[in-house]
Protein backbone atom coordinates (compact mmCIF):
# COMPACT_ATOMS: atom_id res chain seq x y z
CA UNK A 1 0.00 0.00 0.00
CA UNK A 2 1.17 3.55 -0.70
CA UNK A 3 3.36 5.16 1.97
CA UNK A 4 3.82 1.93 3.96
CA UNK A 5 6.53 2.16 6.62
CA UNK A 6 6.08 -0.81 8.95
CA UNK A 7 3.53 -2.88 10.81
CA UNK A 8 2.27 -1.62 14.13
CA UNK A 9 1.10 -4.13 16.76
CA UNK A 10 -2.38 -3.39 18.16
CA UNK A 11 -4.88 -5.41 20.24
CA UNK A 12 -6.56 -6.48 17.01
CA UNK A 13 -3.40 -7.38 15.13
CA UNK A 14 -1.10 -5.54 12.79
CA UNK A 15 -2.01 -2.12 11.42
CA UNK A 16 0.08 -0.47 8.70
CA UNK A 17 2.00 2.61 9.82
CA UNK A 18 2.19 5.02 6.89
CA UNK A 19 4.43 7.92 5.95
CA UNK A 20 3.21 11.53 6.02
CA UNK A 21 5.52 12.55 3.20
CA UNK A 22 4.46 12.10 -0.39
CA UNK A 23 6.86 10.40 -2.78
CA UNK A 24 7.57 11.33 -6.37
CA UNK A 25 5.17 8.53 -7.41
CA UNK A 26 2.37 10.01 -5.27
CA UNK A 27 2.81 13.41 -6.92
CA UNK A 28 3.01 11.86 -10.38
CA UNK A 29 -0.11 9.79 -9.68
CA UNK A 30 -2.04 12.88 -8.56
CA UNK A 31 -0.92 14.71 -11.69
CA UNK A 32 -2.02 11.83 -13.91
CA UNK A 33 -5.50 11.51 -12.41
CA UNK A 34 -6.01 15.26 -12.80
CA UNK A 35 -5.62 14.52 -16.52
CA UNK A 36 -7.99 11.56 -16.31
CA UNK A 37 -5.31 8.84 -16.54
CA UNK A 38 -6.20 5.81 -14.40
CA UNK A 39 -8.63 7.99 -12.47
CA UNK A 40 -11.25 5.31 -11.90
CA UNK A 41 -8.80 2.88 -10.30
CA UNK A 42 -6.82 5.31 -8.13
CA UNK A 43 -7.50 3.79 -4.75
CA UNK A 44 -5.99 2.37 -1.58
CA UNK A 45 -7.23 -0.61 0.46
CA UNK A 46 -9.90 0.42 2.99
CA UNK A 47 -9.24 -0.17 6.69
CA UNK A 48 -7.35 1.21 9.65
CA UNK A 49 -3.98 2.96 9.24
CA UNK A 50 -1.60 4.50 11.77
CA UNK A 51 0.03 7.91 11.36
CA UNK A 52 3.01 8.49 13.65
CA UNK A 53 2.82 6.36 16.81
CA UNK A 54 -0.81 6.60 17.91
CA UNK A 55 -1.83 5.34 21.34
CA UNK A 56 -5.31 4.25 22.38
CA UNK A 57 -6.34 7.85 23.08
CA UNK A 58 -5.21 9.21 19.68
CA UNK A 59 -7.85 10.85 17.43
CA UNK A 60 -9.46 8.85 14.63
CA UNK A 61 -9.70 10.63 11.29
CA UNK A 62 -12.05 9.15 8.68
CA UNK A 63 -11.56 9.52 4.93
CA UNK A 64 -12.33 7.92 1.54
CA UNK A 65 -10.19 5.39 -0.30
CA UNK A 66 -9.62 7.66 -3.32
CA UNK A 67 -5.83 7.74 -3.21
CA UNK A 68 -5.69 11.52 -3.56
CA UNK A 69 -7.96 11.92 -0.51
CA UNK A 70 -5.84 9.45 1.47
CA UNK A 71 -2.60 11.18 0.40
CA UNK A 72 -3.83 14.68 1.26
CA UNK A 73 -5.06 13.57 4.70
CA UNK A 74 -1.95 11.62 5.75
CA UNK A 75 0.23 14.46 4.48
CA UNK A 76 -1.61 17.07 6.52
CA UNK A 77 -1.21 14.93 9.68
CA UNK A 78 2.61 15.10 9.53
CA UNK A 79 4.24 15.13 12.97
CA UNK A 80 1.09 13.86 14.72
CA UNK A 81 -0.11 10.58 16.17
CA UNK A 82 -3.47 9.65 14.68
CA UNK A 83 -5.52 6.73 13.49
CA UNK A 84 -6.77 6.94 9.94
CA UNK A 85 -9.93 4.99 9.10
CA UNK A 86 -10.25 4.65 5.33
CA UNK A 87 -13.72 3.79 4.00
CA UNK A 88 -14.38 1.77 0.85
CA UNK A 89 -15.73 4.38 -1.58
CA UNK A 90 -14.42 2.55 -4.66
CA UNK A 91 -11.81 5.19 -5.39
CA UNK A 92 -14.25 8.12 -5.28
CA UNK A 93 -13.55 11.29 -3.26
CA UNK A 94 -15.45 12.09 -0.05
CA UNK A 95 -17.86 14.64 -1.54
CA UNK A 96 -18.95 12.59 -4.56
CA UNK A 97 -19.04 9.36 -2.54
CA UNK A 98 -21.21 10.99 0.14
CA UNK A 99 -23.60 12.10 -2.61
CA UNK A 100 -23.93 8.49 -3.75
CA UNK A 101 -24.01 7.13 -0.21
CA UNK A 102 -20.86 4.99 -0.48
CA UNK A 103 -19.16 7.33 1.98
CA UNK A 104 -22.11 6.59 4.20
CA UNK A 105 -23.59 5.32 7.41
CA UNK A 106 -23.60 1.68 6.30
CA UNK A 107 -19.97 1.60 5.19
CA UNK A 108 -18.79 3.52 8.26
CA UNK A 109 -20.59 1.10 10.61
CA UNK A 110 -19.20 -1.87 8.67
CA UNK A 111 -15.65 -0.50 8.65
CA UNK A 112 -15.69 0.26 12.38
CA UNK A 113 -16.63 -3.36 13.04
CA UNK A 114 -14.26 -4.88 10.46
CA UNK A 115 -11.25 -2.89 11.70
CA UNK A 116 -11.89 -3.70 15.37
CA UNK A 117 -11.59 0.04 16.08
CA UNK A 118 -13.48 -0.24 19.40
CA UNK A 119 -10.63 -2.38 20.76
CA UNK A 120 -7.85 -0.22 19.35
CA UNK A 121 -8.96 3.10 20.85
CA UNK A 122 -10.24 3.86 24.33
CA UNK A 123 -12.43 6.82 23.32
CA UNK A 124 -15.56 6.85 21.13
CA UNK A 125 -15.06 9.81 18.83
CA UNK A 126 -14.65 9.93 15.06
CA UNK A 127 -13.52 12.97 13.07
CA UNK A 128 -15.29 13.16 9.73
CA UNK A 129 -14.90 15.61 6.86
CA UNK A 130 -17.86 18.02 6.74
CA UNK A 131 -18.42 17.20 3.06
CA UNK A 132 -19.01 13.58 4.10
CA UNK A 133 -22.13 14.56 6.04
CA UNK A 134 -24.57 14.14 3.10
CA UNK A 135 -23.93 10.39 3.34
CA UNK A 136 -23.58 9.85 7.07
CA UNK A 137 -26.24 10.02 9.76
CA UNK A 138 -24.33 10.77 12.96
CA UNK A 139 -27.26 9.65 15.11
CA UNK A 140 -27.49 6.29 13.44
CA UNK A 141 -23.74 5.71 13.66
CA UNK A 142 -23.87 6.49 17.40
CA UNK A 143 -26.84 4.21 17.90
CA UNK A 144 -25.30 1.30 16.00
CA UNK A 145 -21.65 1.53 17.08
CA UNK A 146 -21.43 3.76 20.15
CA UNK A 147 -19.04 6.07 18.27
CA UNK A 148 -19.84 9.78 18.18
CA UNK A 149 -19.29 11.57 14.92
CA UNK A 150 -17.75 15.04 14.88
CA UNK A 151 -17.82 16.84 11.55
CA UNK A 152 -14.43 18.49 11.81
CA UNK A 153 -13.49 20.59 8.79
CA UNK A 154 -14.21 20.90 5.07
CA UNK A 155 -10.56 20.94 4.00
CA UNK A 156 -7.98 18.42 5.24
CA UNK A 157 -5.52 21.31 5.41
CA UNK A 158 -7.45 22.73 8.38
CA UNK A 159 -7.13 19.51 10.42
CA UNK A 160 -3.90 20.52 12.21
CA UNK A 161 -5.46 23.78 13.42
CA UNK A 162 -8.63 21.91 14.40
CA UNK A 163 -6.65 19.37 16.43
CA UNK A 164 -4.52 22.09 18.04
CA UNK A 165 -7.42 24.26 19.20
CA UNK A 166 -9.13 21.52 21.17
CA UNK A 167 -11.12 20.06 18.27
CA UNK A 168 -13.18 23.18 17.71
CA UNK A 169 -14.43 24.01 14.22
CA UNK A 170 -14.02 27.69 13.44
CA UNK A 171 -16.45 29.39 11.00
CA UNK A 172 -13.70 29.50 8.35
CA UNK A 173 -13.24 25.73 8.59
CA UNK A 174 -16.84 25.13 7.58
CA UNK A 175 -17.05 27.67 4.82
CA UNK A 176 -16.66 26.39 1.27
CA UNK A 177 -14.45 28.18 -1.20
CA UNK A 178 -14.15 27.84 -4.96
CA UNK A 179 -11.04 29.84 -5.79
CA UNK A 180 -9.50 30.40 -9.21
CA UNK A 181 -6.94 27.67 -8.47
CA UNK A 182 -9.57 25.26 -7.14
CA UNK A 183 -11.46 25.71 -10.42
CA UNK A 184 -8.31 25.51 -12.53
CA UNK A 185 -7.27 22.03 -11.31
CA UNK A 186 -10.68 20.63 -12.31
CA UNK A 187 -10.37 21.69 -15.93
CA UNK A 188 -7.88 19.14 -17.36
CA UNK A 189 -10.11 16.16 -16.67
CA UNK A 190 -13.09 17.99 -18.18
CA UNK A 191 -11.03 18.51 -21.34
CA UNK A 192 -10.07 14.84 -21.49
CA UNK A 193 -13.69 13.78 -20.98
CA UNK A 194 -14.74 16.01 -23.89
CA UNK A 195 -12.18 14.53 -26.32
CA UNK A 196 -14.55 11.82 -27.51
CA UNK A 197 -17.33 14.21 -28.49
CA UNK A 198 -14.79 16.56 -30.08
CA UNK A 199 -13.46 13.68 -32.20
CA UNK A 200 -16.98 12.67 -33.29
CA UNK A 201 -18.04 16.21 -34.23
CA UNK A 202 -14.72 16.78 -35.98
CA UNK A 203 -15.09 13.56 -37.98
CA UNK A 204 -18.67 14.32 -39.02
CA UNK A 205 -17.85 17.95 -39.95
CA UNK A 206 -14.82 17.06 -42.04
CA UNK A 207 -16.41 14.06 -43.77
CA UNK A 208 -19.64 15.85 -44.66
CA UNK A 209 -17.71 18.90 -45.85
CA UNK A 210 -15.53 16.67 -48.01
CA UNK A 211 -18.67 14.97 -49.37
CA UNK A 212 -20.11 18.38 -50.24
CA UNK A 213 -16.84 19.17 -51.99
CA UNK A 214 -15.64 21.91 -49.65
CA UNK A 215 -13.09 20.57 -47.17
CA UNK A 216 -11.91 24.09 -46.30
CA UNK A 217 -15.38 24.94 -44.97
CA UNK A 218 -15.27 21.75 -42.88
CA UNK A 219 -11.94 22.68 -41.30
CA UNK A 220 -13.20 26.21 -40.77
CA UNK A 221 -16.38 24.97 -39.00
CA UNK A 222 -14.43 22.52 -36.89
CA UNK A 223 -12.02 25.23 -35.74
CA UNK A 224 -14.98 27.41 -34.76
CA UNK A 225 -16.55 24.50 -32.84
CA UNK A 226 -13.29 23.60 -31.10
CA UNK A 227 -12.85 27.17 -29.93
CA UNK A 228 -16.41 27.19 -28.56
CA UNK A 229 -15.76 23.94 -26.66
CA UNK A 230 -12.57 25.35 -25.15
CA UNK A 231 -14.32 28.59 -24.23
CA UNK A 232 -17.07 26.61 -22.47
CA UNK A 233 -14.74 24.20 -20.67
CA UNK A 234 -11.81 26.49 -19.82
CA UNK A 235 -12.94 30.12 -19.85
CA UNK A 236 -16.46 29.60 -18.47
CA UNK A 237 -15.29 27.91 -15.25
CA UNK A 238 -12.22 30.13 -14.81
CA UNK A 239 -14.18 33.36 -15.22
CA UNK A 240 -17.23 31.97 -13.38
CA UNK A 241 -17.71 34.69 -10.72
CA UNK A 242 -17.26 37.50 -13.23
CA UNK A 243 -19.55 36.26 -16.01
CA UNK A 244 -23.06 37.75 -16.16
CA UNK A 245 -26.09 36.06 -14.59
CA UNK A 246 -26.43 33.14 -12.19
CA UNK A 247 -27.24 30.49 -14.74
CA UNK A 248 -24.23 28.45 -15.88
CA UNK A 249 -25.71 28.12 -19.36
CA UNK A 250 -25.97 31.91 -19.60
CA UNK A 251 -22.38 32.34 -18.42
CA UNK A 252 -21.29 29.79 -21.02
CA UNK A 253 -23.27 31.52 -23.75
CA UNK A 254 -21.49 34.76 -22.83
CA UNK A 255 -18.01 33.31 -23.38
CA UNK A 256 -19.30 31.60 -26.53
CA UNK A 257 -20.52 34.94 -27.83
CA UNK A 258 -17.11 36.48 -27.18
CA UNK A 259 -15.46 33.59 -29.00
CA UNK A 260 -17.95 34.01 -31.87
CA UNK A 261 -16.90 37.65 -32.21
CA UNK A 262 -13.23 36.76 -32.06
CA UNK A 263 -13.66 33.99 -34.61
CA UNK A 264 -15.55 36.33 -36.92
CA UNK A 265 -12.62 38.74 -36.81
CA UNK A 266 -10.02 35.96 -37.16
CA UNK A 267 -11.84 34.57 -40.18
CA UNK A 268 -11.47 37.94 -41.84
CA UNK A 269 -14.84 39.55 -41.13
CA UNK A 270 -17.31 40.09 -43.98
CA UNK A 271 -19.22 36.87 -44.59
CA UNK A 272 -22.75 36.28 -45.83
CA UNK A 273 -25.53 37.06 -43.38
CA UNK A 274 -26.61 33.40 -42.89
CA UNK A 275 -23.04 32.38 -41.94
CA UNK A 276 -22.76 35.26 -39.50
CA UNK A 277 -26.06 34.34 -37.87
CA UNK A 278 -24.93 30.70 -37.74
CA UNK A 279 -21.73 31.68 -35.93
CA UNK A 280 -23.56 33.69 -33.30
CA UNK A 281 -26.23 31.02 -32.76
CA UNK A 282 -24.24 27.79 -32.76
CA UNK A 283 -21.05 28.81 -30.96
CA UNK A 284 -22.69 30.26 -27.82
CA UNK A 285 -24.89 27.13 -27.70
CA UNK A 286 -21.85 24.83 -27.72
CA UNK A 287 -20.04 26.85 -25.04
CA UNK A 288 -23.20 27.06 -22.94
CA UNK A 289 -23.55 23.28 -22.95
CA UNK A 290 -20.01 22.75 -21.68
CA UNK A 291 -20.17 25.44 -18.99
CA UNK A 292 -23.52 23.97 -17.88
CA UNK A 293 -21.69 20.65 -17.43
CA UNK A 294 -19.42 22.37 -14.92
CA UNK A 295 -22.37 22.49 -12.50
CA UNK A 296 -21.25 18.96 -11.59
CA UNK A 297 -17.89 20.27 -10.39
CA UNK A 298 -19.29 23.30 -8.58
CA UNK A 299 -19.89 23.03 -4.85
CA UNK A 300 -22.81 25.47 -4.79
CA UNK A 301 -25.26 24.28 -7.47
CA UNK A 302 -28.48 22.65 -6.30
CA UNK A 303 -30.27 19.82 -8.05
CA UNK A 304 -33.47 21.88 -8.37
CA UNK A 305 -31.50 24.76 -9.84
CA UNK A 306 -29.77 22.62 -12.43
CA UNK A 307 -33.07 20.99 -13.30
CA UNK A 308 -34.73 24.38 -13.84
CA UNK A 309 -31.80 25.58 -15.87
CA UNK A 310 -31.74 22.47 -18.05
CA UNK A 311 -35.45 22.58 -18.87
CA UNK A 312 -34.95 26.03 -20.40
CA UNK A 313 -31.37 25.79 -21.64
CA UNK A 314 -31.26 22.39 -23.32
CA UNK A 315 -34.07 23.07 -25.85
CA UNK A 316 -32.69 26.58 -26.44
CA UNK A 317 -29.18 25.23 -27.06
CA UNK A 318 -30.47 22.43 -29.26
CA UNK A 319 -32.58 24.85 -31.30
CA UNK A 320 -29.77 27.37 -31.70
CA UNK A 321 -27.30 24.68 -32.74
CA UNK A 322 -29.71 23.14 -35.23
CA UNK A 323 -30.53 26.50 -36.78
CA UNK A 324 -26.85 27.35 -36.97
CA UNK A 325 -26.02 24.12 -38.80
CA UNK A 326 -29.01 24.45 -41.15
CA UNK A 327 -28.02 28.04 -42.00
CA UNK A 328 -24.43 26.99 -42.57
CA UNK A 329 -25.38 24.16 -44.92
CA UNK A 330 -28.03 26.29 -46.66
CA UNK A 331 -25.53 29.11 -47.22
CA UNK A 332 -23.57 26.72 -49.44
CA UNK A 333 -26.49 26.63 -51.82
CA UNK A 334 -27.66 30.24 -51.60
CA UNK B 1 -19.71 31.00 0.16
CA UNK B 2 -18.26 34.29 -0.89
CA UNK B 3 -18.60 35.41 -4.51
CA UNK B 4 -21.01 32.71 -5.69
CA UNK B 5 -24.78 32.44 -5.72
CA UNK B 6 -26.89 30.09 -7.76
CA UNK B 7 -30.50 30.52 -8.97
CA UNK B 8 -33.06 32.22 -6.75
CA UNK B 9 -36.18 30.58 -5.26
CA UNK B 10 -35.58 27.05 -6.51
CA UNK B 11 -34.42 25.01 -3.53
CA UNK B 12 -36.70 22.45 -1.87
CA UNK B 13 -35.32 22.89 1.66
CA UNK B 14 -37.92 23.08 4.43
CA UNK B 15 -37.47 23.49 8.15
CA UNK B 16 -40.19 22.63 10.66
CA UNK B 17 -39.35 25.01 13.50
CA UNK B 18 -41.98 23.49 15.77
CA UNK B 19 -40.22 20.11 15.65
CA UNK B 20 -36.69 21.56 16.03
CA UNK B 21 -34.97 20.87 19.35
CA UNK B 22 -32.13 23.33 18.74
CA UNK B 23 -29.27 20.81 18.82
CA UNK B 24 -27.35 22.76 16.19
CA UNK B 25 -26.33 19.74 14.14
CA UNK B 26 -27.58 21.40 10.92
CA UNK B 27 -25.27 24.36 11.52
CA UNK B 28 -22.39 21.91 11.93
CA UNK B 29 -22.91 20.02 8.67
CA UNK B 30 -24.03 22.80 6.33
CA UNK B 31 -21.11 24.03 4.17
CA UNK B 32 -23.08 27.11 3.11
CA UNK B 33 -24.23 28.47 6.50
CA UNK B 34 -27.89 28.21 5.54
CA UNK B 35 -28.94 27.91 9.20
CA UNK B 36 -28.52 29.90 12.36
CA UNK B 37 -29.72 29.34 15.90
CA UNK B 38 -32.27 31.90 17.04
CA UNK B 39 -34.23 31.52 20.24
CA UNK B 40 -32.94 27.99 20.87
CA UNK B 41 -34.19 26.80 17.52
CA UNK B 42 -32.67 26.61 14.09
CA UNK B 43 -33.88 29.06 11.51
CA UNK B 44 -33.12 29.67 7.85
CA UNK B 45 -30.56 32.44 7.45
CA UNK B 46 -30.26 32.30 3.67
CA UNK B 47 -32.32 29.61 1.98
CA UNK B 48 -31.18 30.43 -1.56
CA UNK B 49 -27.58 29.37 -0.96
CA UNK B 50 -28.64 25.79 -0.16
CA UNK B 51 -27.19 23.27 -2.63
CA UNK B 52 -29.54 20.48 -1.54
CA UNK B 53 -26.78 18.10 -0.45
CA UNK B 54 -29.11 16.69 2.20
CA UNK B 55 -26.56 16.62 5.05
CA UNK B 56 -28.83 18.58 7.40
CA UNK B 57 -31.90 16.41 6.79
CA UNK B 58 -29.92 13.17 7.22
CA UNK B 59 -28.29 14.39 10.43
CA UNK B 60 -31.33 16.02 12.05
CA UNK B 61 -32.23 13.83 15.05
CA UNK B 62 -35.93 14.78 14.94
CA UNK B 63 -36.41 14.90 11.16
CA UNK B 64 -37.38 18.58 11.28
CA UNK B 65 -35.66 19.23 7.95
CA UNK B 66 -36.74 17.98 4.54
CA UNK B 67 -35.03 18.55 1.22
CA UNK B 68 -35.19 16.86 -2.15
CA UNK B 69 -31.50 15.98 -1.92
CA UNK B 70 -29.33 15.19 -4.89
CA UNK B 71 -26.31 16.32 -6.83
CA UNK B 72 -26.58 19.48 -8.93
CA UNK B 73 -24.79 18.03 -11.94
CA UNK B 74 -26.08 18.59 -15.48
CA UNK B 75 -24.27 15.63 -17.07
CA UNK B 76 -25.37 13.37 -14.24
CA UNK B 77 -28.98 14.42 -14.75
CA UNK B 78 -28.80 13.94 -18.53
CA UNK B 79 -27.37 10.45 -17.95
CA UNK B 80 -30.07 9.71 -15.42
CA UNK B 81 -32.71 10.80 -17.93
CA UNK B 82 -31.14 8.66 -20.68
CA UNK B 83 -30.80 5.66 -18.36
CA UNK B 84 -34.47 5.82 -17.38
CA UNK B 85 -35.38 5.65 -21.07
CA UNK B 86 -32.71 3.02 -21.75
CA UNK B 87 -31.05 5.27 -24.32
CA UNK B 88 -27.46 4.60 -23.29
CA UNK B 89 -25.10 7.10 -21.78
CA UNK B 90 -23.77 10.53 -22.63
CA UNK B 91 -20.12 10.32 -23.55
CA UNK B 92 -17.78 12.23 -21.34
CA UNK B 93 -19.78 13.60 -18.46
CA UNK B 94 -19.03 10.90 -15.93
CA UNK B 95 -17.28 13.31 -13.57
CA UNK B 96 -17.89 11.39 -10.39
CA UNK B 97 -19.59 8.18 -11.45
Amino acid sequence: MPGFLEWLETPVGQVPRVSTALSFCDHLGACKVRWGIGRMSYMVPPGLYAVGHPAEDAPVVVTANYKMSYDIVRCTLAGRNCWLLVLETYGINVWCAAGKGTFGTGELVRRIAASGLAEVVSHRKLLLPILGAPGVSANEVARRTGFNVSYATIRAADLPEYLDNGMMTTPAMRELTFTFYERLVLIPVELVLALKSIAIVGGVALLSAAALGNLAAGIWSFAAYLGAVLAGIVLGPLLLPWLPGRSFALKGAAVGLVWGGLFYLLAGGARSVPVMVAIFLALPAVSAFHTLSFTGCSPFTSRSGVKKEMVIALPAMGGALLMGVVLLVASRFL
Amino acid sequence: MKGFRYLKDVVTLKLDRAACIGCGRCLEVCPHQVFLLAGRKASLRDRDVCMECGACALNCPVKAITVDAGVGCASGMINEWLRERKLGKLGGGNCCS
